[in-house]
């Protein structure tokens, strides 16, 4: 057998993924997410009195808090690894794989594993975040003043 | 292919295993981890702890001390196969560190084989270790990243092995040995590791039976090490399309440690070099029906780099035979 075959061969035996149950999964714990993040967010402008983006700010720390937290107690894995895209793509994956990371390389020492790896997993997030931010403003400026 | 007519036997081996691995299909464990440190500080230094506690329970059962003995032949998953570097220091037995990913078992066995045959009044130890949160840590992603995993990937199991092979006589003879070719069929998914092991397996065992003018019916059992549920078809129809030869006696140690339960957690199976030998120990020979058995462990010669780079990965399987003496 040559390696096409065999590649064929090995397509043909992987197990297929269940999009469609991974896709209704996402959608609606990431719903869940941004829905209770917006009734939180209502509560801190209407009973404390912040300003919209201050409120959105609080609201933002306290994901960020509580995927760190729930990372470190050790169950926030099981639920990105259920729900998926569902809780990655808001802020919580950020926080989810910087404190995987600090957890993983605390032990390898503070400057050669902490501080070197923290951004193992979330460093190409925020190069590339930082860049297309950098271009886009330029290009908001051109093009809006 | 290499006859090995002069008789050398596995006299003892002992066994520690995880706490996964504790309730699984595994029977008459010895040590068990209550949970993945060990009484250490990381993964790494259990790991290390697992393997010394394994050789030290070996010499017990032996009655021997480290003196006694002429070769340590061991290896792991760790880079640089720290894990069995260190734990060689305690015991000071002359040391050869091996590396041949999961295939490092049967690989420590052949060697020993060899060795012996020169040296015939001598006591060699052959060891190997793996512990899953340091494979995934190593290979993988951070412990606690819940990183998405596709139904073909693998797990690694935890579990440290050391075995007494010599030529003094005992219940298991080990018998000729086929030492595999690295191949590559042009595979690079990391999460499809029994795909990549599946045809070095089928070459393997092919040439074996050859070599030795035998056929899959002349075991009790094939037993390959960690190919996992993907894995093993894949060898069955490879087998199959290639040789014309239906495995029929084939087993892999992976696919079946695990109980259906945790089928959600190890996806097609268990893996790494301790997942074979302790399958071995702790369920086909505690089976009386197995006299004759022919171990193949496959390994898959991944390295996080290479693959970064867009480079295929290369797979191995050495095959030795094991015969049970009533």
């Amino acid at each position: 057998m040559n390696k096409e075959q065999y590649q064929k061969l090995v397509k043909k035996y992987e197990p297929q993924e269940n999009k469609i149950k991974n896709v209704f999964l996402a959608f609606i714990s990431g719903g869940c997410l941004g829905l209770s993040c917006q009734i939180l967010a209502t509560f801190f402008q209407n009973v404390l009195g912040m300003s919209t983006e201050t409120s959105y700010s609080f609201v933002c720390i306290i994901l960020i808090f509580l995927a760190s937290l729930f990372t470190a107690l050790g169950f926030f894995d099981d639920l990105v690894s259920k729900y998926r895209a569902g809780l990655i793509i808001p802020t919580t994956g950020f926080a989810h794989s910087m404190s995987s990371s600090a957890l993983d390389y605390r032990k390898d020492g503070m400057i050669t594993g902490l501080g070197s790896n923290i951004f193992k997993l979330a460093g190409s997030v925020l190069l590339y975040g930082i860049i297309s931010a950098f271009l886009f403003g330029y290009l908001g400026v051109i093009f809006y003043g | 292919m290499a006859k090995n007519e002069t008789g050398i036997y596995l006299n003892h081996y002992a066994t520690v295993v995880g706490p996964l691995e504790k309730k699984s299909h595994l029977e008459k464990l010895e040590l068990c981890m209550d949970d993945y440190y060990f009484g250490e500080k990381s993964f790494e230094q259990a790991e290390i702890k697992m393997q010394k506690t394994a050789l030290d329970q070996l010499l017990a059962k032996a009655e021997l001390k480290s003196e006694d003995l002429s070769l340590l032949i061991s290896g792991d998953l760790s880079d640089q196969i720290g894990v069995s570097s260190i734990a060689a220091v305690a015991s000071q037995i002359p040391f050869l560190g091996v590396y041949n990913a999961c295939a490092t078992f049967v690989e420590s066995l052949i060697l020993a084989c060899m060795y012996l045959k020169n040296h015939s009044k001598n006591k060699v130890i052959c060891m190997t270790s793996s512990h899953n949160l340091h494979a995934e840590k190593q290979f993988r992603f951070p412990i606690e990243y819940g990183a998405p995993k596709k139904k073909t990937s693998t797990f690694t199991t935890t579990g440290a092995v050391a075995t007494l092979i010599s030529k003094e006589k005992s219940r298991f003879k080990l018998g000729n040995y086929t030492i595999g070719k690295a191949i590559d069929m042009g595979l690079n998914d990391t999460s499809n590791m029994g795909a990549i092991m599946a045809p070095a397996a089928a070459q393997t065992i092919y040439r074996h039976l050859q070599d030795n003018k035998m056929s899959p019916k002349d075991y009790d059992i094939i037993l390959t090490g960690d190919l996992g549920e993907v894995g093993s078809k894949l060898l069955k129809e490879y087998f199959k399309t290639t040789y014309q030869i239906d495995l029929k006696n084939h087993v892999d140690a992976g696919s079946d440690i695990y109980l259906e339960k945790d089928k959600e957690k190890v996806l097609s199976g268990g893996s790494g070099p301790s997942a074979l030998p302790i399958y071995l120990f702790h369920k086909v020979l505690k089976n009386k029906k197995n006299k004759k058995i022919l171990l193949v462990a496959t390994g898959s010669l991944h390295n996080p780099l290479f693959v970064n780079q867009k480079q295929t990965i290369p797979a191995i399987a050495h095959a030795i035979e094991l015969e049970v003496i009533s």
